[in-house]
């Protein structure tokens, strides 16, 4: 799924990191500059079932060449994201927007075992915009292999000065 | 003459006489209860006011940093002095109000007077909490919030969704019907909200607690016409380095990889 020429850097839960054995590092830092990077991120919450998807023998190469990188948190991602050629991410709002803002293509995987999951919502309208790709777990490997990032749409920040505004107004005070 | 008025006190009892009267309190109370809820809907002064004592409830991640956006783009002069209430296990909102306020132009005026104050409240029941003990957090909880919301007092309250800001709004309204102090209360609904509201917004929607409810989406437009529709705003331009990313897990271990 992913070309040997790949970092991959998967933040994950400590659990599922064990389970997985050792962490492959990457090699000589050196090289890592010439490498493109996958960053995948779960956010706070569990879910293991995308890392499971991505660290597979298939998405690593048989040869085990794709150097994969992990932690368990980071007070803030965003130079991961910075340095990211994709990202792949849970259905967070703050790590949707965080990564639209840096303008890079992203793919968000909906967590089914997350119960009321009203996060899909944001996912999915911004997925119908062409913000994004909006995936499950299980058809991550498609939607991958077959995606043209070519056909997202940049997403256009909003800006919160209309209810600033609407709020002045209600209270009284007159700007214009 | 007297004999008979007096025979009809003795004979309606002094229950009647008190029913009578918890009758007519509540009707006065509801004839309040209406005209606070039909009062709040209207722009409030028709001059400029001078400052307003602001109240900003601040919830976990995403609600934090969707405030900090909102308040970047608002006058804060007009708005002093700031209270700002987290949950007492929220450690991140308040140091992130701190390095908002700390970035306002008027820095020395804030740290002179003291137009802001960073306060904690309980939390009504953690995560995984048991119901049972859920019940005595929640009193806590509860008088924690009236005991704060005594001090502060607030002439405005900004808030969007995290569950701390219910009870502090339920009682910022019984302030108003009782006369205590009117506040105008806005509620913006998260922007991750998009064909549903939030429980704390409908709750708010459907009591008329909230003065004005804004959403980010033309779907809760259309399914609450009361509100009021204002765009997509997440990510302004502040430069703010907030993460996405917060835990409250004891132990992590930072793993970090180190670019040249």
């Amino acid at each position: 799924m992913f070309k040997s020429s790949c970092l991959l850097i998967i933040s994950c839960s400590e659990k599922v990191k064990q389970k997985i054995g050792e962490y492959r590092m990457g090699e000589s830092h050196d090289s890592v500059k010439s490498k493109r990077i996958v960053f995948v991120t779960v956010g706070t919450t569990c879910f293991d079932s995308l890392v499971r998807a991505v660290d597979t023998q298939e998405s690593t190469g048989e040869d085990g060449s794709l150097s994969v990188d992990y932690f368990t948190f980071s007070s803030s991602i965003a130079e991961y994201l910075k340095s990211a050629s994709l990202v792949i991410s849970h259905a967070g709002s703050g790590s949707i927007f965080e990564t639209l803002r840096l303008k890079k293509p992203l793919i968000v995987v909906v967590n089914e075992d997350l119960m009321d999951n009203h996060q899909s919502e944001l996912a999915e309208e911004l997925a119908e915009r062409n913000h994004l790709f909006c995936v499950f777990p299980q058809t991550l490997y498609q939607t991958i292999s077959g995606m043209d990032l070519g056909s997202l749409v940049a997403y256009q920040p909003g800006d919160a000065t209309p209810v600033a505004n609407f709020i002045n107004r209600f209270l009284g005070f007159n700007d214009e | 003459m007297d004999n008979r008025y007096s025979c009809f006190f003795s004979d309606m009892g002094f229950l009647n006489v008190a029913i009578s009267f918890i009758i007519g309190i509540s009707t006065l109370i509801m004839i309040r209860i209406f005209y606070v809820v039909y009062r709040s809907s209207k722009p409030l002064y028709s001059r400029p006011p001078g400052t307003l004592s602001t109240l900003i409830i601040l919830g976990s991640g995403g609600h934090t940093a969707e405030m900090i956006n909102l308040l970047a783009v608002m006058q804060m002069d007009r708005f002093k002095p700031r209270y700002y209430i987290a949950a007492a296990t929220d450690n991140m909102s308040l140091q992130k109000a701190r390095v908002l306020e700390d970035s306002l132009p008027d820095k020395a005026e804030v740290e002179l007077v003291g137009t802001s104050q960073f306060m904690q409240i309980y939390r009504s029941r953690e995560v995984g909490q048991s119901y049972v003990t859920s019940v005595g957090t929640t009193l806590i909880a509860l008088s924690h919030a009236l005991w704060l919301m005594i001090k502060i007092r607030p002439q405005v309250i900004l808030c969007n969704g995290p569950g701390t800001c219910v009870p502090l709004c339920v009682i910022a309204f019984v302030f108003k019907v009782l006369g205590i102090r009117w506040s105008s209360i806005f509620y913006v609904e998260s922007i991750a909200r998009v064909r549903r509201l939030s429980l704390s917004g409908l709750l708010l929607y459907k009591l008329r607690m909230a003065d004005q409810l804004f959403v980010q989406w033309p779907q809760l437009k259309s399914k609450y016409p009361r509100a009021n529709y204002v765009g997509l705003f997440q990510v302004a331009n502040f430069r703010l380095y907030w993460t996405s990313e917060e835990t409250e897990v004891a132990n992590h271990r930072i793993f970090q990889i180190k670019y040249d």
